[in-house]
């Protein structure tokens, strides 16, 4: 009973905040004065037809409501008009980009969480110790560190190859052009491509996961029934691994999928830096011409991604912990 | 009329009003935070770089002339490594990277200090109407503080900002309204407690107005937190301005260390390996957000010992534990 009902609110919950971003992004782009379609409307150089054409791909002359049931419609079934800069539908330029971003995204998770993990457990477990107080140092650092800029550095000594440092890895991009690398070779050409993004991306936030475990572990070995483990006589090593680590885990969790949207903002500035093919380049390309329709479609795909791994954490973290369930 | 009032009030020393009363104990109390501060590593550390920083910013003029900011007056050879002289070399218009880090501290600042009195305003706002009325209000207010959590920062700072326009006041306003939901979590869950406080039944039994019990009781009990708050979210908003500026939102007129980097990036400093050009700023950014961000926490330690926060992102997003999870 609890279990479903603590499922419906969440999922509930999760489209109310869809509706949310749509209706802003609805805002944003048609209601405040001076906005994208009103501009381009109004623009006296284009030629009659093309204003015309534009007034009915936004369907400007109609009134406000009925312009926000026309978009909702649009938006549902995947129109998001056409990109300006590259010239074809906003789905089809977002969908040739995707795969990229969710690689690189992906795989530098992974990499800052497990390596978080490991160094929060060890800090905690030793705490006040060199080990410790040093990668308390380190996550304060890269947390204000722009992680661009971590980028950039990284780009120069590793890629163009300064002093001792030679070129070790590509400056850019996702593959080497031309190369047309099959198998084998080309997995471990993309890979190479992505060793400095991924780093960087991983670096950037690997400080924080570790600095959210190692206070969740603290805050668990104090409880009593971790005493009490240790009355029992029970190995230090046991008594982390089988009562404190789980039991710590949990906040990481929500971490994991709230960080996501830190990521997101992450792989927009990163992606920029390496040329990596993804949505965070696409972000820069469409910024930079500016390309609405594609803005659009990228500030929804975004929001629309945190929310639902936001939405997934929750269901995660009813599971792994009934307490959340049944209040 | 009370007939008590034609008693004469038996003769003190020296009657203070009520508000000088307040006075004392407000002095007394940020003496004894202060004593307490003194004594975080710490706090103490970030409090010096950030005295440092500051400094330079103010006392720019003496620094380095901002002759050296144009580049019709530029002194410096294009791209000229770090040497005797200039110290720290010099970008692609031959301008000092120690005269454009200098001045560029003004704009990072500033930038940093408005968007945040702009968030905390916001935040608080939002968060003591929330915590003070409960109710549907507060439903409502922190249903729209969860919204704007979840919405991810930066591209909803790239539609903004492409849609206002390029310029300092348009940076000010999007990390200003961007980033108010962690603030107004904090100070609802301030204003609760301080909500159901004895003296503040007694006030309102008393007959004291909302707006009264608000200013005067709830406002002056949630202020320590909302400036522990606000150093934590200068930080982020330096951090912001930088981002944004590397991307090309930034205000092209200015100096500011991310219009810096950003110059630094479009013109090539990655691939003709000029490391000076990035150097600089970036260090400064690290620098000051170190700042700050240590100087937050040591006060956050000090103000707010109940709420345990999960780390720099519920230190920053006021995701906080609830009370009753909180262990002794």
């Amino acid at each position: 009973m609890g279990a479903r009902r603590y499922l419906l609110s969440k999922v509930l919950q999760a489209l109310l905040t869809l509706v949310f971003i749509l209706a802003f992004n609805f805002f944003l782009f048609r209601v405040i004065p001076g906005n994208p379609a009103q501009i381009l409307a109004r623009n006296k150089l284009l030629p009659k037809e093309a204003v015309e054409e534009l007034e009915r791909d936004f369907g400007l002359k109609e009134s406000l409501p009925r312009q926000f049931q026309l978009y909702v419609a649009d938006t549902f079934s995947g129109n998001f008009g056409i990109s300006y800069t590259f010239r074809v539908p906003v789905r089809q330029a977002i969908a040739e980009r995707i795969w990229p971003t969710v690689l690189l995204v992906g795989v530098s998770t992974i990499l800052s969480t497990v390596l978080g993990l490991l160094i929060g457990i060890y800090g905690a477990w030793k705490r006040g110790s060199a080990f410790d107080l040093s990668s308390l140092g380190f996550a304060l650092v890269t947390y204000s560190m722009p992680e661009f800029w971590l980028g950039i550095l990284l780009l120069i000594a590793f890629a163009g190859g300064v002093g001792v440092f030679p070129s070790l890895f590509p400056t850019g991009g996702i593959e080497t052009p031309g190369a047309d690398y099959t198998g084998l070779a080309h997995y471990t050409d993309v890979l190479n491509h992505m060793f400095l993004p991924a780093l960087t991306l991983a670096l950037a936030y690997i400080g924080e996961y570790a600095l959210i475990v190692r206070s969740s572990l603290l805050d668990v070995m104090g409880e009593d029934y971790v005493t009490t483990a240790r009355a029992k006589g029970l190995r230090e090593g046991l008594v982390l691994r089988r009562h404190v680590v789980p039991n710590a885990m949990l906040p990481t969790v929500t971490l994991a999928a709230l960080n996501l949207g830190f990521i997101v903002s992450g792989a927009i500035t990163v992606e920029t830096v390496f040329s990596w093919p993804g949505l965070g380049l696409l972000s820069y390309e469409a910024l930079r011409a500016p390309d609405y329709p594609l803005l659009q479609g990228l500030f929804l795909l975004f929001s629309g991604a945190v929310i639902v791994a936001n939405l997934i954490a929750d269901i995660v973290y009813g599971y792994l912990d009934p307490r959340v369930r049944e209040a | 009329m009370n007939s008590r009032a034609h008693a004469d009030p038996p003769p003190t020393p020296a009657p203070q009003s009520a508000r000088s009363i307040t006075w004392t104990r407000r002095k007394r109390a940020l003496g004894r935070t202060w004593r307490t501060y003194r004594r975080s590593k710490m706090g103490m550390t970030g409090l010096i770089i950030l005295v440092l920083i500051i400094g330079m910013a103010v006392f720019a003029p003496l620094l380095a002339s901002s002759e050296g900011l144009s580049a019709a007056k530029a002194t410096g050879g294009v791209l000229d490594p770090p040497s005797q002289h200039p110290p720290l070399g010099t970008d692609d218009l031959g301008r000092s990277m120690w005269t454009l880090t200098v001045w560029g501290s003004r704009i990072s600042l500033l930038v940093g200090f408005a968007a945040t009195i702009l968030s905390m305003v916001i935040g608080s706002i939002i968060g003591i109407v929330a915590g003070y009325y409960g109710g549907w209000s507060d439903r409502l207010l922190m249903r729209v503080t969860d919204w704007f959590l979840v919405i991810p920062f930066l591209p909803l700072a790239i539609v903004l900002a492409s849609i206002l326009g390029r310029s300092l006041f348009v940076i000010i306003f999007v990390i200003g309204v961007t980033s108010w939901p962690g603030t107004s979590r904090v100070v609802r869950s301030q204003a609760l407690t301080v909500k159901t406080r004895p003296y503040v039944e007694r006030a309102r039994a008393l007959g004291a107005s909302d707006w009264h019990l608000i200013t005067r009781h709830v406002l002056p009990n949630v202020f320590p937190l909302i400036f522990a708050n606000t150093i934590l979210v200068v930080a982020v908003a330096i951090l912001s301005e930088t981002t944004l500026s590397f991307l090309g939102l930034g205000d092209p007129l200015q100096v500011s260390w991310g219009t810096i980097l950003e110059n630094a990036f479009t013109g090539g400093a990655a691939t003709i390996n000029a490391w000076w050009w990035l150097v600089p700023p970036g260090l400064a950014i690290v620098l000051i957000v170190l700042a700050f961000t240590m100087c937050g926490y040591a006060l956050d330690e000090i103000l707010n010992p109940r709420i345990r926060r999960r780390g720099i992102v519920g230190a920053v997003t006021g995701r906080v534990e609830d009370g009753s999870e909180a262990s002794p």
